[in-house]
């Protein structure tokens, strides 16, 4: 197979040892010796509470990490099952643990999770994040059952979060995804994750992994691929996301650069899928919704509007160059609003990130340079939606993030238009 | 007495036409030359300004910036300079050896050295231009990681970066012609210590109650106008 020239030697024969297996949970890891114990054991925990009779493996694939994320993985005692689950597995829960070669990224890890379980014929796996705080057994099968015995290929978090927190997922890529491919996911990027292994055959033979793209934005790149490939799509709650370190980029403006990049980027390659069509539809979703409460996150309402009026002031000469001459004067005049009236109205802002993905596509400006561009323009629309939504509680919240989605959709027919012009 | 005049003239006007038949053949050439020159110097042109917009220089140019900024000067577009510049020094070239086909002893040393001269032309006017380019593109870099990052005037700080790599390219394009080596490499090393060392006494001893003020909003800033804890994701 193709994909072995990437495994190493001793991996193969790690995984020829396992044999075939029912279900793979993939961990993708760097330096995360503090967490990554305690994920293993919830991932081994949740196969043999969940899927006792299923031939199960848990893999970390590791960047190279130099504070002994690995030797943790391989070197930790066995787990009492019967103390946990008062219980004992029916099967061996394999654990291996592998070092890639190559570039360093979650993209490149996915890439040897899912050869691996192409290797192993594996029926159904998972993507587990190695930081997480609140990993539970029941996110193993929230994950996986949809797939194993429901016959889905995707799967895509819910998390149980604060309102405020992952306001790029909630203000631009999962309405922007719900509206361009036409399938309502709440987290397309999120990083836990299930798939069949029809899927990651699918993903595997796409010649793309050498992309930067894929390489820091690989979530958006498999939601994209389930989206616009028919494969069947759901959703399963998970409850309360909490992890050690920053997602991916260790700024704002490196998120921006490579989620939104990633996500543009994919507009370009699946163009033909979503040029000229329109309908979302809602994708199932599964799992008990619960809320608990969760710690209060610090929010400065007051730098965020001043980096949005210094930005789109100083910036003004590049975003003449994205923007449309009303855009930019409607933003113009918001910049002008006071703290207590500002205001980054929906349609506003779902035609300032229509504008910016065109000027993507047609390379007005250096690509980075753009999403760059992008920042203080986010900033805004943050800002306004902490300032109107401070009071509001989460079934509000989700009726805006809907109406977002609605906008998304409304003015789509601008997107086809202006991206299709020729230049 | 009249008899000798006519014959005199006969002669000079036999010898000037003699030396105008002697000439004329090598004047055609010239013009031969020339107009070959002129043709090959427009199928160059062509030739060219499809293998620039094959390699998309134009788009290239349009996305950083040096198309607006040539056409904030009243100049064509990159393709179109680069694309002319071919026709002018092709023709140039045929020129001159038209010019040598003359036979004009005292214009073919000139000639020749004027020829040794174009590639230099050429060579200093391809820095001039990627400068050009290089400087449009990390000025804008600057300007916006200094918008991003909140720092003071990220204006300023972008048209310094401009400025100093255009210097730096004129300096290399002189530098590629031979024209006062040294004492452009001088003026380079002279402006940009001049420039540091004002902004450093401007800072230090004429803004220095700004630099005490800047400072200090800087530090009390970081400790009351720390971005937020909260994940974009």
């Amino acid at each position: 197979m193709a994909e072995e020239s990437f495994l190493t030697d001793d991996f193969v024969r790690q995984l020829t040892a396992v044999g075939e297996v029912d279900v793979l949970i993939g961990i993708p890891a760097l330096n995360n010796h503090k967490t990554i114990e305690r994920v293993v054991e919830a991932a081994q925990v949740g196969l043999v509470k969940y899927f006792q009779r299923e031939r199960t493996v848990v893999i970390v694939a590791d960047g190279g990490s130099r504070d002994g994320t690995v030797d943790k993985v391989t070197s930790s005692l066995a787990l009492d099952f019967r103390s946990m689950l008062a219980s004992s597995p029916l099967r061996t829960v394999h654990r291996l643990a592998t070092t890639y070669a190559g570039i360093q990224g979650r993209g490149s890890a996915v890439r040897v999770l899912m050869a691996a379980a192409d290797l192993l014929r594996a029926k159904a796996c998972a993507l587990i994040s190695p930081d997480l705080q609140s990993i539970t057994p029941e996110w193993i099968e929230s994950l996986v059952r949809p797939v194993l015995r429901e016959g889905f290929d995707f799967v895509t978090p819910v998390y149980h979060r604060h309102k405020f927190d992952g306001l790029l997922v909630k203000n631009l890529i999962s309405p922007m995804m719900s509206a361009v491919y036409r399938s309502k996911v709440r987290e397309p990027v999120g990083s836990e994750l299930g798939f069949s292994g029809r899927f990651a055959c699918h993903c595997l033979e796409q010649s793309v992994w050498h992309e930067k793209a894929i390489r820091f934005g690989v979530e958006v790149w498999m939601s994209a691929q389930a989206m616009v490939n028919d494969f069947r799509i759901c959703q399963s709650f998970l409850g309360p996301k909490i992890h050690v370190s920053q997602p991916v980029g260790e700024t704002l403006v490196g998120t921006i650069q490579q989620v939104v990049g990633s996500l543009f980027d994919s507009l370009e390659k699946h163009e033909s899928f979503w040029l000229g069509h329109s309908g979302t539809q809602a994708v199932p979703s599964f799992g008990f919704k619960y809320s608990v409460a969760l710690e209060p996150i610090r929010l400065n309402k007051k730098l965020m509007l001043k980096m949005f009026r210094s930005g789109t002031e100083q910036l003004s000469a590049v975003l003449q160059s994205i923007l449309s001459a009303e855009t930019l004067g409607r933003i113009e005049a918001a910049r002008k609003l006071s703290d207590d009236d500002f205001r980054f109205p929906d349609d506003l802002w779902v035609q300032t990130v229509y504008e910016f993905a065109c000027s993507y596509h047609h390379s007005v400006i250096n690509r980075d340079h753009l999403l760059q561009a992008l920042t203080p323009l986010y900033r805004g629309r943050m800002a306004s939606f902490v300032l109107q939504n401070h009071g509001a509680d989460g079934e509000i919240i989700e009726r805006k993030l809907d109406e977002l989605t609605a906008q998304f959709e409304r003015l789509k027919p601008g997107l086809d238009q202006n991206w299709a012009r020729k230049t | 007495m009249g008899d000798k005049i006519l014959n005199t003239l006969t002669q000079t006007m036999d010898k000037v036409s003699d030396r105008v038949m002697e000439f004329l053949p090598q004047v055609l050439v010239m013009v031969i030359i020339v107009l070959i020159g002129l043709v090959i110097a427009w199928v160059l042109q062509v030739v060219v300004r499809r293998i620039l917009g094959l390699v998309k220089l134009g788009k290239i140019s349009e996305t950083s910036g040096v198309t607006e900024m040539l056409s904030k000067a009243a100049l064509p577009s990159p393709v179109e300079l680069l694309s002319r510049l071919v026709f002018w020094v092709v023709w140039l070239a045929f020129l001159l050896l038209g010019v040598e086909a003359l036979g004009v002893t005292a214009l073919q040393q000139q000639i020749a050295r004027l020829l040794m001269f174009l590639p230099q032309i050429f060579v200093a006017l391809l820095i001039l231009f990627v400068g050009l380019l290089a400087a449009n593109f990390f000025s804008r870099a600057t300007l916006l990681a200094a918008a991003n990052a909140n720092y003071p005037s990220p204006r300023l700080l972008a048209t310094v970066v401009r400025l100093l790599i255009a210097i730096l390219a004129v300096t290399m394009a002189f530098e590629q012609l031979g024209l006062g080596q040294h004492a452009v490499l001088i003026a380079f090393a002279i402006s940009f210590g001049a420039v540091m060392m004002g902004l450093a006494l401007a800072f230090g001893l004429g803004g220095r109650d700004v630099a005490r003020r800047i400072l200090e909003k800087q530090f009390s800033e970081t400790q009351e106008e720390e971005e937020d804890d909260v994940s974009p994701l």
